[in-house]
């Protein structure tokens, strides 16, 4: 059965049923993963574009692994190598990729909205990256992943999203897949830090760290932008890891079964403490290898589709 | 020469005029109205016009001429081009070309470019210097050069101090300040702020930002006598505060833009940026108090913000596309379709908002439909159904996002300065 789209743009709308196959698919991967000759030939001869407007080594190291397991060739354009620069424009760039013959591509921009629009200039399948602070899908699904290998299952699972939802593009796309498998979702984080009528998408708001605790089965903690808009969200990350961290204290008061998981790099001592990181607690920090098994389950899905 | 308008029916609220007659027009002069002799009707070119109306030439008081700056996308002359053939007698230009019109010799080049149109051009002035909200513009050179208005569109006015500074001198000429009303460190977005920017995960403006500005300035144009236009008002809570505005007896006046009284913010799902204007598509509570504020006289008039962009820049990364659609050749069929036929507003209403309320507030003088007068006229058909089709629009940029839609009402023709506009051409009459 093959997938009910010919991209991946987002998670929102996506059926259970193509979750289901996207992390079913990724199972088998993982295994050919753990194989001395962690290659198959399944791609070959497709040809894949990571198109990156904004670095992020991280995911796109990535997926350039899992292009190569599948044995696709791959492409890179990153902006410190582009011509949008010297003042082409986004639609010229696509189409100057499009004449290599292109079957697809990954890409990352700064707005959101980008992955959709380039279902409009290009014929190739379209895998979103990361776009603006709307969507990372296998992100999110790489997160799912790890939940269920941990804990067995999604459905009927609370989870609770907390930190720096309003920025986040990793936010919406648990919020989405999550839901779409059956679990409960909140969010928590100090008002400044949750958008505007997330409510509407079926979430629930808590700006209370030790309920969120206390209240649910995984805490999926996102990476506070050190960065980003000092001043204006909080006021200080002393203060944010007083009100909002995840602490031993705090797990031990409140619910010492909770699984925490980190997609990282994790600031220590502001949104997890190290004795939490490095302690006897259930906690999921970055899944490199899980990472590539989902983006070469999506890769797969997708490249081996009939158009 | 010598043209016979016949079946119209003559409407104009300013006059109390509603009347089923035939027109004479000669040498661009109204020559007779009432029923025409043979020797009248001989040699005479005669327009037959059963059913369609006619009314002084409507005007739109709020658009982008890209002249000068950016005339690859729009000149003044094929913007007054696009407001023929929309139906347009008369247009006010707001003043963020590059240079910028913050001098009487800019106003006299927009002037100088309209001359021999069939529509009159009213370029609206800077209030600050480069509309950068540090000092007054040249108000009172810009005011004889022939500046009708005084205006930072695009932002609001940046400061109180200056916003007070411009309302104060403003009074010299009873000339009022079209605020742009948006609060500039709440307005770091791209849409409006909610339910839906959250769905799309784009930065959003909240109404607040909007509604602070206009709560300022109404209140500064009460503390300085000033007159004070809320222009493209598109906020419930802003429609209220100009209504409790106007009940104080403060002189405050708005405008709405036909695509705030028609879309709503839902029309980004999708990510088109044909729908990405400032201020922003709201929520349908938003177009339903702005249709409210329309029907009740707190939205004095219809003004398009017409701002053509090129396709290049419109087809671009949606935060990176720049705000604004084009209004002027849509605008009479979205107020038919959206006021006129779904019972909000009357024609009398409607006339009222398209022609005689936009000049009033920028006093100029409102065309009469009377023997002897200058024939500055709109002639429409408030029952035509069209389809928009943007490759036939007059104007030079495209970016409509109404493009393939069923619109009910047209105009038909327009006739000022001894000009006629009919069927595409433009005619000496
Ligand atoms: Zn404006
Ligand atoms: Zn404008």
């Amino acid at each position: 059965m093959p997938l009910s789209s010919r991209h991946l743009l987002g998670l929102a709308g996506v059926p259970k049923e193509d979750i289901q196959l996207i992390l079913d698919t990724a199972v088998t991967f993982r295994e050919v993963l753990e194989r001395p000759i962690k290659k198959v030939p399944t791609l070959q001869g497709k040809t894949v574009v990571n198109l990156f407007f904004e670095n992020s080594t991280r995911t796109r190291i990535s997926f350039e692994l899992a292009q190569k397991r599948l044995s696709a060739d791959t492409v890179n354009f990153s902006t410190s190598t582009s011509s949008t620069k010297k003042g082409e424009t986004f639609k010229d760039t696509v189409r100057n990729i499009e004449a290599m013959k292109i079957d697809m591509i990954v890409v990352r921009h700064q707005s959101a909205g980008v992955p959709q629009f380039l279902t409009q200039i290009s014929n190739a399948h379209i895998i979103n990256a990361g776009d603006g602070r709307h969507e990372h899908p296998t992100q999110a699904l790489l997160d799912m992943y790890s939940i269920k290998e941990r804990l067995g299952k999604l459905a009927g699972l609370k989870v609770c999203i907390v930190g720096d939802v309003a920025h986040s593009r990793v936010a919406l796309s648990n919020i989405f897949g999550l839901k779409a498998m059956g679990a409960d979702v909140s969010v928590c984080g100090p008002p400044t830090l949750i958008p505007k009528g997330i409510e509407s998408i079926g979430v629930k708001v808590i700006h209370d760290i030790d309920k969120a605790i206390a209240e649910h089965d995984v805490l999926n903690v996102l990476r506070i932008q050190l960065e980003r808009k000092a001043g204006s969200s909080i006021p200080t990350t002393r203060e944010y890891h007083n009100y909002f961290g995840i602490t031993a204290d705090r797990i031990e008061k409140n619910n010492k079964d909770v699984v925490i998981l980190h997609p990282g790099p994790i600031n220590r001592g502001v949104e997890i403490s190290s004795e939490v990181a490095d302690g006897p607690y259930q906690v999921i920090l970055d899944q490199v290898t899980n990472g590539v098994a989902i983006r070469m389950a999506v890769l797969y899905l997708l490249g081996t589709m009939n158009n | 020469m010598r043209l016979v308008l016949k079946g119209l029916t003559l409407i104009n609220p300013d006059q109390k005029l509603n009347s089923k007659s035939d027109l004479l027009i000669e040498d661009g002069k109204i020559k007779k109205i009432g029923d025409l002799t043979k020797e009248e009707l001989k040699d005479a070119e005669i327009l037959e016009l059963e059913g369609k109306y006619c009314a002084p030439g409507f005007f739109d008081m709020h658009i982008h001429l890209r002249e000068p700056g950016r005339e690859d996308e729009e000149t003044v002359v094929t913007g007054s081009n696009a407001a023929a053939a929309g139906g347009f007698t008369g247009v006010a230009c707001m003043p963020n070309t590059d240079p910028t019109t913050d001098s009487a010799e800019v106003v006299r080049f927009i002037k100088e470019k309209a001359k021999n149109h069939l529509v009159d051009v009213f370029p609206i002035g800077a209030a600050s210097v480069d509309r950068k909200g540090e000092s007054l513009a040249p108000i009172a050179e810009m005011f004889d050069a022939g500046a009708v208005a005084f205006s930072d569109d695009g932002v609001a006015i940046k400061t109180a101090s200056l916003l007070r500074s411009v309302m104060e001198y403003s009074l010299m000429y009873d000339a009022p300040i079209i605020e742009h009303c948006e609060d500039e460190s709440l307005a770091d977005g791209h849409m409006n702020e909610g339910e839906t920017s959250t769905f799309l995960g784009l930065p959003g403006i909240p109404t607040v930002a909007e509604d602070l500005t206009v709560m300022r300035d109404i209140i500064m144009a009460e503390y300085t006598g000033a007159r004070v236009h809320i222009a493209h008002i598109s906020s419930k809570n802003a429609v209220d505060l100009v209504r409790q505005g106007k009940k104080k007896g403060i002189k405050v006046t708005a405008e709405v833009a036909p695509h705030h009284f028609t879309l709503s913010e839902e029309s980004l799902k999708g990510y088109n940026t044909n729908f990405k204007m400032n201020p922003p598509l709201r929520t349908r509570d938003d177009v339903e108090a702005m249709i409210e504020g329309l029907k009740d006289g707190t939205i004095d008039c219809i003004a398009s913000d017409h701002a053509p962009h090129s396709i290049e820049e419109k087809e671009m990364e949606f935060i990176y596309a720049p705000n604004g659609i084009l209004g002027l050749e849509t605008q009479i069929g979205l107020a038919c379709t959206e006021l006129l036929h779904k019972k909000h507003l009357t024609l009398d209403q409607l006339v009222e908002k398209m022609a005689v309320n936009p000049r009033k507030i920028l006093n100029i003088e409102v065309p009469k439909i009377a023997e002897g007068e200058n024939a500055n006229l709109t002639i429409f058909d408030p029952n035509e159904i069209w389809t928009v089709d943007i490759s036939k629009f007059k104007s030079k940029s495209k970016n409509s996002p109404f493009d393939k839609k069923l619109l009910t009402g047209k105009s038909v023709a327009v006739i000022n300065n001894s000009q006629l506009y009919f069927e595409g051409n433009f005619r000496k009459i």
